[in-house]
């Protein structure tokens, strides 16, 4: 009861006039950020993050928490008008979507997609309130094994549940943990594979990668494939919002199911990207009309987007009480925290309650208010897609540059954004997955300290990963899950099939 | 990112060779990984790993999925010759943004953000959009003149300034 009463504070806090107005702006500009391309929840959270630096941390976090919910919402909006997936999650949406905006069904599906969205956002927002104090509260007693622990299921996860082949995911993993160990090692202080550059001193900064790998490389990509946007117009009637509502709660068990795979993959960092294609799957499965699938199928739209938004939601679960990111947006908004001073973590609920509580009451406000800035607003987005890309290129490119520069008012920086950007391209392009990299050099300092401090205790002896039941759960659980693939390849060998070997 | 599978006209880069030189290059990047750590000792001392220790096993993983990787493509030389990763026509236009932008970077740090910005955006719009000469240059200055007077003004965050920046007076 005392994480209600914590609950009803939190929306005190958020619903001062200041902050609603943080909201709002958050919101639009998160809906711009997923509407336009090349600019995602990561790196347009990197790119504003400088800005909020002389913010006070609550209304920092929940104006930037606001972006990240806009632009979930402002990829559905390409999805199905323009059949271009304004971001990697909703790629799945873009399976029915179009097929019912060609149809001319386009408010339908942007309703339900909206609405979907806001479903599996709430759901995982109430998961957040409820669970979230209680993991804080268990993993006060967590010492560096049980952290060590909890970030090799993090990584084992991309490896055991990632689209791509297993040996790109390890390698682009390994390249961010390679990255981040360059610099002063902090914990002897010695210089590590910095080569005599000074300018390598500091080590790489994930914001950097993010801009440079999810901003540069996306425009690059989109001009190769040469985007002209030609669009289905995108009114919405009200009466067909009343009409489509009246029709979703037909959907029940799909968005259930949908709700319960998004969350367990925001949780375990899977992320919203593969949820939502896991949805679909499930959703066609048990479907009793399979075949109309992929010609327009209103369920076909509620699948992903309830999961791609619940996972993404649930994403902010471990990395605020655990500090452990589970998707590159969670890892900014995670760098944000340590930037303004607060350490992410079970501790935040104990000795930042208005931080944290208001967070979470802002993450329900900006839901509700976001699903009726985009319900209302559609047409206004739709227009600003059809603006040529020879003018929006250019413009991304400057602010992506402009947010580089600004992490540490370094000019290596925005070099090495371009360097990223080319990486990332080419990595897109071989199906390198990109996230896994990004949190590698997030948490790879994290790790490596968990680690060494857990051998400082046992004085050397990998058996205190081991050593009692939590910590040896985590890590064998990691373990299974690291050698999944392996495992299903094996079998399909065994079976005569041939076996889709990876790399 | 769908894969074009059809032999397309024109000149191609195959996939086959980029998977090749990426991997090689991952395996490089781990020899580096590996060679320094080995400077500043990668062994297990009695308090646990040395700096080193972490970086060598990263170095040794990105050497093995490196090598795994050009290894797997180079069995598959024959199967994948038909893959292309980007045809020359369509690679154009990717270059057309990837030099302007090394230019702007190489800019930026000559003459400050805002001119370079102009520049960029102006010759953008100009040889890749064939815009005219006034909406060029509407678009062009008023870009950066907003960002100016939200970035140096509003939120106090300077940005690389230049000579014309200095003229102004900041």
């Amino acid at each position: 009861m005392e994480d209600i009463g914590n609950l009803m504070h939190g929306f005190a806090v958020a619903l001062t006039w200041k902050n609603t107005v943080f909201m709002f702006v958050g919101i639009l500009l998160g809906v711009l950020i997923g509407v336009l391309p090349g600019l995602g929840g990561a790196n347009g959270i990197a790119i504003l993050l400088p800005l909020t630096f002389s913010m006070p941390p609550t209304s920092a976090i929940i104006m930037l928490s606001c972006i990240y919910w806009g632009a979930l919402f402002g990829g559905a909006i390409t999805s199905v008008l323009f059949n271009i997936p304004g971001e990697p999650w909703s790629v799945a949406t873009t399976f029915d979507g179009y097929p019912m905006a060609q149809k001319g069904r386009a408010g339908e599906a942007l309703t339900a997609a909206f609405t979907s969205s806001f479903v599996g956002a709430f759901f995982a927002i109430v998961l957040i309130t409820f669970l979230a104090p209680l993991v804080a509260k268990f993993a006060l007693q967590f010492g560096p094994p049980e952290y060590f622990a909890i970030q090799f299921l993090t990584f084992a996860s991309f490896v055991g549940m990632g689209r791509e082949p297993p040996v790109k995911t390890i390698a682009s993993m390994m390249i961010g943990f390679a990255l981040a160990a360059v610099g002063i090692d902090t914990v002897t202080g010695t210089l590590r594979m910095t080569y005599g550059l000074p300018t390598l001193l500091q080590g790489f900064d994930f914001l950097i990668a993010v801009i440079g790998l999810f901003g540069l490389g996306e425009i690059f990509l989109t001009m190769e494939e040469g985007l002209s946007f030609k669009g289905k117009s995108g009114r919405i009637d009200p009466k067909v919002v009343l009409k489509t509502w009246a029709e979703l709660p037909r959907y029940w068990a799909t968005s259930l199911r949908s709700c319960v795979i998004g969350c367990w993959m925001g949780i375990t960092p899977g992320g919203a990207t593969p949820a939502s294609f896991m949805s679909y799957g499930m959703a066609r499965r048990f479907a009793k009309r399979k075949e109309k699938f992929g010609e327009g199928e209103i369920e076909g739209v509620v699948a992903p987007e309830t999961a791609a938004h619940a996972a993404g939601t649930s994403a902010l679960l471990p990395m605020l009480t655990l500090g452990i990111p589970g998707s590159p947006t969670a890892a900014v908004l995670l760098g944000g925290l340590l930037i303004w001073g607060l350490q992410p973590g079970p501790l935040l609920f104990v000795e930042k309650k208005d931080f944290v509580w208001g967070l979470i009451a802002s993450m329900y406000l900006g839901n509700i208010v976001g699903l009726l800035v985009v319900l209302t607003t559609v047409p206004w987005w739709a227009s600003i897609l059809r603006i040529p890309f020879a003018i929006i290129a250019p413009i991304i490119v400057v602010i992506c540059a402009i947010g580089a520069y600004t992490v540490h008012n370094n000019m290596f920086d925005v070099v090495m954004m371009v360097v990223f950007g080319v990486v990332g391209y080419v990595f897109k392009k071989l199906k390198y997955p990109l996230a896994p990299f990004v949190l590698a050099l997030v948490l790879g300092d994290m790790a490596e300290t968990a680690f060494r401090q857990s051998m400082l205790v046992s004085g050397g002896n990998v058996g205190v990963f081991w050593s009692n039941w939590l910590v040896g759960s985590i890590v064998t659980l990691g373990i299974v899950i690291l050698l999944w693939p392996m495992m299903v390849a094996l079998r399909e060998r065994a079976r005569g099939r041939p076996a889709g070997t990876g790399a | 990112m769908a894969e074009k599978n059809d032999a397309s006209p024109g000149a191609v880069i195959q996939t086959r060779w980029m998977e090749v030189a990426v991997g090689l290059l991952i395996a490089l990047l781990g020899l580096l990984a590996v060679v320094d750590s080995h400077r500043v000792g990668a062994a297990w001392a009695e308090d646990g790993p040395q700096s080193g220790y972490f970086p060598n096993i990263i170095g040794w993983i990105l050497i093995a999925c490196g090598l795994w990787v050009a290894f797997q493509q180079a069995r598959r030389w024959r199967q994948d010759g038909a893959k292309v990763f980007v045809t020359l026509q369509d690679f154009k236009p990717v270059l057309a943004m990837v030099l302007p932008t090394i230019g702007y970077v190489i800019l930026i740090g000559l003459i400050g953000i805002y001119v370079s910005s102009i520049i960029f955006i102006a010759g953008f719009m100009l040889f890749q959009g064939k815009y005219r000469w006034l909406p060029t240059l509407l678009i062009s200055v008023s870009v950066p003149v907003a960002l100016f007077v939200l970035f140096e003004i509003w939120f106090l965050v300077p940005l690389p300034k230049g000579p014309v920046e200095h003229l102004l007076g900041y």
